[in-house]
């Protein structure tokens, strides 16, 4: 095998999907490197099976969930720009941003409230933008497995649908996740960073 | 003289040199220091362009300088202390953030699927194929660079071909006559010295230069020998200092050739591929072979599938099942001179073989370590782990507890509900919930 380019002309679209996630040129060369690495058959995108394959992802409890947020609406292909997308969620965020940027641009993918979406519909499976008490259900089981008993899960439930929900409606809205999230550093706990 | 004379000269004279310097010394064990001279030139030359590379090299590009760091910045803390630090609270909503992080690292960089590629230099050897992150920096080493091609090519390829055909020739032809002996010690001795001869002049092949150390610890008979896996070389690279049984599957073509000669002369555990599959019957002819204490050592690699030599994953228990004394060997390749690796996704075998005898040399150190035998109340799995770390403490590789046979198969659900036990742990406490103290 000849030698492996540091162009980053190879990726297709480079200067959109700068713009569009905020990476810069190094980090997403070696994001490109880690997708063709993934793509074992060369197909040129990611199928579900690809991601499952990563034995640290297999045994991550949410791992099915976390695969599921690169594939929506049933799509069973994932191009790089998918694929970038989506970990530009988790880009750390920058202090400059919030001071000179231009209100009429769509929010960097990386903050606080997109980094907050990202979180939410790994409960709300049904897209109704609510978590019901049998979504939250079900997050919990898979992260304790068969470890805990349905009683005690279902109390747990309760509780913290009870102690989020504000208008009584029974769910989790996403303002109301947003709410009782406030106080937490959400930038430290969900940003990976990437170094040169 | 006309050509076809002039061309029978050459070939004349060049046989009888390879036989001058290379069989007969390989013969006797002996060495004239002609691989020792080409070895210190070429670590000369290696330093020379290290030199000018950075010399030539500006200092923001010159990216990492650490071979062996990861491409994100990890915090490697507990599950307690990622979620949130208090023992027995409850569960949070953002308790998911913690599982979504750690998915999402495991996207990015995974232990696993970096060990199943070869190891990054950091510093280039003067081979294109080593050549990652390097670009262009002078004429002159751009020179070093071609000459060091038509070294490869023109000179030392041809040789290494010449050898490794005459080596395995000689293999097949000498394990033939010798099975025709009856069964004597003679016989054992005769084998012996083919064996050795046979791998001497396939190691020289490669322009090996192995480093046995401890070599008061080397296995012995009726003993099993147990190594970390890098490349179909290995094999060659220990039975240069000693004879082992091999185990393993039969196969067609030249490799069968091969396996089926060896059996000849002493006896080695080939089985059929479908036998293979039987996990008892395997163990129960290996434990047939050490009992006999006059057969050779068994030599297995129970990691079964090469990998990068930066790691040791998972040996498999089969091998620690069937009692005897374990000798461990721990192998390291330097991967200036050449990567041993075989990436079998990647390359077949005869390209694989194509580029070792295109690399500059195999350099590696063999260490034999003291025998391991399995102790009370330890079963198969620990007893494979304590090996597996001794092993890899002395190589310096890392270790993981991943299966190398991952890249073909699942991975086990036991891992998972341990990370589920470690969280419901902490949600649920030591079987009371918090919230019934309200």
């Amino acid at each position: 095998m000849g030698s492996r380019s540091s162009h980053a002309a190879r990726i297709p679209d480079v200067d959109s999907i700068q713009r569009e996630t905020g990476f810069s040129q190094a980090s997403l060369l070696r994001l490109y490197h880690r997708f063709r690495a993934l793509d074992r058959n060369k197909k040129g995108y990611l199928s579900r099976v690809d991601l499952q394959e990563i034995g640290a992802l297999a045994v991550n409890p949410l791992g099915d969930r976390i695969i599921d947020s690169f594939f929506p609406d049933g799509s069973l292909q994932l191009d790089f720009p998918g694929f970038v997308r989506v970990l530009a969620h988790f880009r750390p965020v920058d202090v400059e941003d919030h001071g000179n940027r231009d209100p009429q641009e769509p929010e960097p993918l990386n903050s606080r409230m997109n980094k907050l979406r990202f979180a939410f519909q790994l409960y709300d499976l049904d897209r109704d933008g609510k978590i019901s008490r049998h979504e939250m259900l079900q997050v919990l089981r898979l992260m304790v497995g068969v470890q805990v008993t349905e009683e005690q899960l279902e109390s747990i439930a309760d509780r913290t649908v009870q102690e989020a929900d504000e208008d009584g409606d029974g769910a989790v809205s996403f303002l109301e996740f947003t709410k009782s999230l406030e106080k937490m550093n959400i930038e430290q706990k969900m940003s990976i960073r990437i170094l040169k | 003289m006309d050509s076809g004379e002039l061309a029978g000269k050459i070939v004349y004279t060049w046989l009888t040199l390879v036989l001058g310097f290379i069989l007969l010394p390989s013969a006797f064990g002996l060495s004239l220091g002609i691989s020792e001279l080409y070895m210190k030139i070429l670590v000369k030359t290696l330093e020379w362009a290290t030199l000018r590379i950075e010399k030539g090299v500006s200092k923001e590009s010159v990216l990492k300088s650490s071979a062996s760091v990861g491409i994100i910045q990890r915090d490697e803390s507990p599950m307690e202390k990622g979620l949130s630090g208090l023992r027995g609270r409850d569960f949070e909503l953002s308790d998911v953030f913690y599982f979504s992080k750690k998915g999402l690292e495991a996207i990015v960089e995974d232990e696993v699927t970096q060990r199943f590629s070869s190891e990054e230099l950091v510093s280039w050897n003067l081979l294109t194929r080593t050549n990652v992150n390097f670009q262009y920096i002078s004429p002159k080493l751009t020179m070093v660079w071609v000459l060091g091609v038509i070294v490869r090519y023109c000179v030392l390829l041809p040789l290494r071909v010449t050898l490794a055909f005459i080596g395995i020739s000689f293999l097949v032809i000498g394990t033939t006559l010798v099975g025709q002996l009856p069964e004597s010690s003679l016989r054992n001795r005769l084998s012996e010295l083919v064996h050795l001869t046979c791998c001497r002049i396939c190691v020289r092949a490669l322009s090996g230069t192995i480093h046995y150390h401890n070599k008061q610890y080397r296995p012995q008979k009726g003993g099993i020998c147990v190594a970390n896996h890098t490349s179909p070389i290995d094999v060659l690279i220990l039975t240069t200092d000693g004879c082992y049984a091999m185990v393993g599957q039969v196969h067609g073509g030249l490799m069968g050739i091969i396996q089926r000669a060896m059996v000849k002369a002493c006896p080695h555990v080939w089985f059929e591929r479908s036998e293979m599959k039987d996990r008892h019957l395997v163990t129960k002819r290996l434990r047939e072979h050490i009992a006999d204490k006059k057969k050779l050592p068994i030599l297995i690699f129970p990691e079964g599938t090469c990998i990068n030599n930066t790691s040791v994953m998972m040996f498999k228990k089969g091998s620690f099942e069937i009692g005897g004394t374990i000798y461990p060997v721990a192998i390291k390749y330097n991967p200036q001179f050449g990567d041993a690796f075989w990436n079998s996704s990647k390359y077949n075998m005869v390209s694989y073989l194509l580029r070792m005898m295109t690399s500059w040399a195999i350099v590696c150190d063999v260490w034999y370590m003291p025998p391991m035998t399995r102790e009370e109340g330890e079963d198969a799995v620990q007893f494979a782990n304590r090996v597996k770390s001794a092993i890899a403490i002395q190589g310096g590789l890392t270790e993981l507890p991943w299966d190398g046979g991952l890249k073909r198969a699942k991975v086990k659900d036991t891992f998972k509900e341990e990370q589920q036990k470690n969280y419901s742990k902490m949600i649920v406490g030591n079987g009371s919930l918090n919230s019934e103290l309200d």
